[in-house]
């Protein structure tokens, strides 16, 4: 970080220390921004990221004011549009919109007669004005549930990499800073988890314990943090602990704690940042796989949606039933590669190397 | 080498060793144990339950039962399989690993080599046009739900198209109404061993051509192997096992298409740090030298930019391995393949305790060896490390 020489100094020493680094943290943050901006596909990661904020922030508004909580409710609402047919004997149906044969209706009810007539209610319902993405086998509303489960997409990816990242920075620089015996124990760690195949680990996990969705975020948080994330971090740290600005802190009489927290830890967090990005991205996708699996005890979220239309058999259904498998579907893979792509785009800023020459 | 090899056999071993321990220790962490699943059945009395535990070596104190443990596991004892009582759950996965190694295989060849490829090429047209739609595409291709595409992928190639089946190892009827007088696994064996022989016969033709004197003898032949591999694979079959062909074609035709969408989660990976290594090296002032002295373009990419390119990707390939072993596990899921993972899921969701984790320690052996095999790969391309260590 260069400082521009247009203050004097006598000035920047009356300025409070955390002014100071304010200022330092807001300059840098535009300079990155401005190189960011650059990068058309970091941006386009960036907005999907948006769009699907906007979406988890609308859903709680909308129930509140729009939707009917019964009809729109993602778990527990219902709604199937009704239409009442009038029952003709088989083989004599004209109007297949307002006529149902006798078998079809007594497959349904079996004391039915000719003549009368039978109210059919339709679900999994197909788009329509009310149900815009349409309902799914159940009756409930996809567009509903495909907002409501974006807030769990979100807290999930958040909760597991922060977790990542803070155990994965801790870890690392603490094992760059003091070598030896640490540093060896969790590299060896770091190789045990990375050698472990993750998806298996934790379909063994879910069989043995009961696993809700924060479980699952911490266990994904640890096991990235331990795992690889901490390697890279450590050997960012390797390289900032031999700088001479950490040698000159140590003879201006810092101790080991402030040497790593405030020296070696902030030069570490641009990196921790970027990989929070990726972290995110691995957390995302492996909940919708163990949800999908049915693994996981969730209420809902896009996993559970395409696991509940394969349970009740949709699953191969192709362009029929699109919106029980595609916005779910589509969202996960969106959302994960936004993600991805902007931690892409962060990585062309913080490696140099990666730069446009 | 050697040596190499050895430490990090020996080291493997320890890990697997470790990681037996954590399976034991999780497995003393579930609240209660196997016997309680019978607490409410009046049928079973306290002193049948005391006979089940011991029956199941669940007495005694925690380090006997470790030792117990680990002593049967490595005498190749894993118990017996709940969920399809009273089969052994050695046999079960003695049934199940050959089809599991065959798509992981099969899935990372192909993931790796098409990756491989359109990276190079990718990285020497950069600042073309449709570098961020193929960008786009890599990072789609990484992140993509995987089993959702999975279902995409049999709803276009098995029921749009109609060219391939939409799952299952074989086709049922063919194998029930034909007289045989082998089994499912005895044809896919033979055609795992033929498979190993090829390419065990490809590569060691690609090593002796690569050092022959003269470079167009070498590619002669190296192309002369690679066909008289083929005739001599279709007489062989031919001439050995003729009754099983149709049979093997049969589980073959099954086997492609859980293939190829299972390399396309290794693909997009390898594809985008394949480019983005190649970008490194061509930046490299022995690139410019090669150009400078007039190779052709040809020459410079495949010999000079990619070879150093592939030093990175192959250590990244641990990653993009982790990926496919889990990849696999869905793949075997969604296309009812009968391989480990299947078994694995199956046997989570049925709280079937022991042959979850008989195919966990198996899925994680898998893992390990492949990361020897990579690692010894890595050796065998970078020089510092061959003669250094």
């Amino acid at each position: 970080m260069t400082t521009d020489l247009h203050q004097s100094t006598e000035e920047m020493l009356a300025e409070s220390l955390w002014k100071v680094r304010l200022k330092l943290a807001w300059r840098s943050f535009r300079k990155g921004w401005a190189s960011f901006v650059e990068n058309r596909i970091g941006l386009l990661g960036l907005g999907i990221i948006a769009l699907y904020g906007l979406m988890a922030l609308a859903h709680p508004i909308l129930l509140d004011t729009v939707w009917d909580p019964r009809v729109y409710d993602p778990i527990i609402g219902y709604d199937a549009p009704a239409t009442i047919k009038t029952i003709v004997p088989d083989g004599q149906v004209t109007d297949p919109e307002t006529q149902v044969s006798l078998l079809e209706a007594r497959l349904i009810n079996p004391i039915l007669k000719v003549g009368e007539t039978l109210e059919i209610r339709e679900q999994p319902a197909s788009p329509s004005r009310k149900h815009l993405l349409g309902t799914d086998p159940l009756g409930r509303d996809v567009l509903s549930q495909l907002m409501f489960s974006t807030r769990a997409a979100f807290l999930l990816g958040v909760v597991a990499s922060l977790v990542t990242v803070f155990i994965a920075t801790t870890v690392g620089s603490v094992s760059a800073f003091f070598g030896g015996l640490i540093d060896t124990f969790f590299m060896r760690l770091a190789d045990l988890i990375l050698l472990v195949p993750f998806l298996p680990l934790l379909i063994v996990l879910s069989a043995l314990f009961q696993f809700g969705l924060l479980h699952l975020a911490l266990m994904i948080g640890i096991l990235g943090g331990f795992g690889g994330t901490a390697i890279i971090l450590k050997s960012q740290a390797l390289s900032i602990s031999v700088k001479p600005f950490i040698d000159a802190a140590r003879i201006a009489g810092g101790g080991k704690m402030h040497l790593i927290f405030r020296h070696i830890i902030p030069n570490v967090l641009p990196l921790s940042f970027l990989y929070m990005m990726f972290s995110v991205t691995d957390a995302i996708s492996i909940e919708a796989t163990l949800s999908f699996l049915g693994l996981l005890n969730i209420d809902m979220s896009w996993g559970i949606m395409i696991y509940q239309a394969s349970v009740q058999g949709y699953l191969l259904s192709g362009t029929k039933y699109w919106w029980l498998l595609m916005p779910a579907g589509l969202s996960v893979t969106l959302l994960a590669g936004s993600f991805f792509l902007v931690g892409r785009a962060m990585d062309e800023i913080i490696n140099p190397r990666l730069r446009k020459r | 080498m050697l040596k190499f090899i050895g430490k990090r056999t020996v080291q493997n071993i320890l890990v697997f060793i470790v990681f037996l321990t954590a399976t034991f220790f999780l497995l003393q962490a579930q609240p209660g144990d196997i016997t309680d699943q019978f607490l409410s059945n009046p049928k079973i009395t306290p002193e049948v339950r005391q006979q089940f535990a011991e029956r199941l070596g669940l007495t005694g104190t925690l380090w006997e039962q470790y030792v117990r443990y680990m002593k049967n596991f490595f005498t190749g004892n894993l118990g017996v399989s709940f969920s399809e009582y009273p089969k052994e759950v050695m046999d079960i996965i003695a049934e199940r690993l050959p089809r599991t190694l065959a798509l992981f295989l099969f899935a990372t060849f192909l993931a790796f080599i098409v990756g491989f490829k359109s990276g190079k090429l990718l990285a020497w047209r950069r600042g073309k046009r449709g570098e961020h739609v193929i960008t786009l595409t890599g990072v789609f291709f990484q992140t993509v739900f995987y089993p959702w595409f999975a279902v995409v992928m049999i709803w276009i190639f098995a029921f749009f198209l109609g060219w391939f089946p939409a799952g299952k190892f074989l086709t049922v009827d063919k194998w029930l109404t034909a007289e045989r007088t082998f089994d499912a696994n005895a044809v896919f064996d033979r055609m795992l061993l033929t498979v190993l022989a090829v390419a065990v016969l490809i590569i060691a033709a690609e090593i002796i051509g690569r050092r022959m004197n003269s470079r167009v003898a070498g590619r002669r032949f190296i192309w002369g192997t690679r066909v008289l591999t083929l005739i001599a694979l279709v007489v062989w079959w031919e001439a050995v096992w003729p009754e099983m062909i149709p049979f093997a074609l049969d589980i073959a035709y099954h086997l492609v298409l859980p293939t190829v969408t299972l390399s396309f989660v290794g693909f997009g990976g390898w594809m985008l740090l394949t480019r983005a290594s190649m970008l490194e090296t061509l930046r490299e002032d022995y690139i410019l030298t090669a150009r400078a002295k007039g190779l052709p373009d040809k020459v410079v990419r495949d010999r000079h930019a990619a070879r150093n390119a592939l030093l990175p990707v192959t250590t990244s390939l641990v990653i993009g391995l982790a990926f496919l072993i889990g990849g696999g596990v869905v793949t075997e899921t969604v296309f009812s393949w009968p391989g480990m993972g299947q078994t694995l899921l199956s046997a989570a969701s049925q709280q079937d305790i022991p042959l979850t984790i008989g195919a966990f320690a198996f899925i994680a052996v898998l893992a390990l060896i492949a990361h020897l095999v990579v690692d010894i790969m890595y050796m065998y391309l970078d020089p510092r490390i061959r003669v250094g260590g």
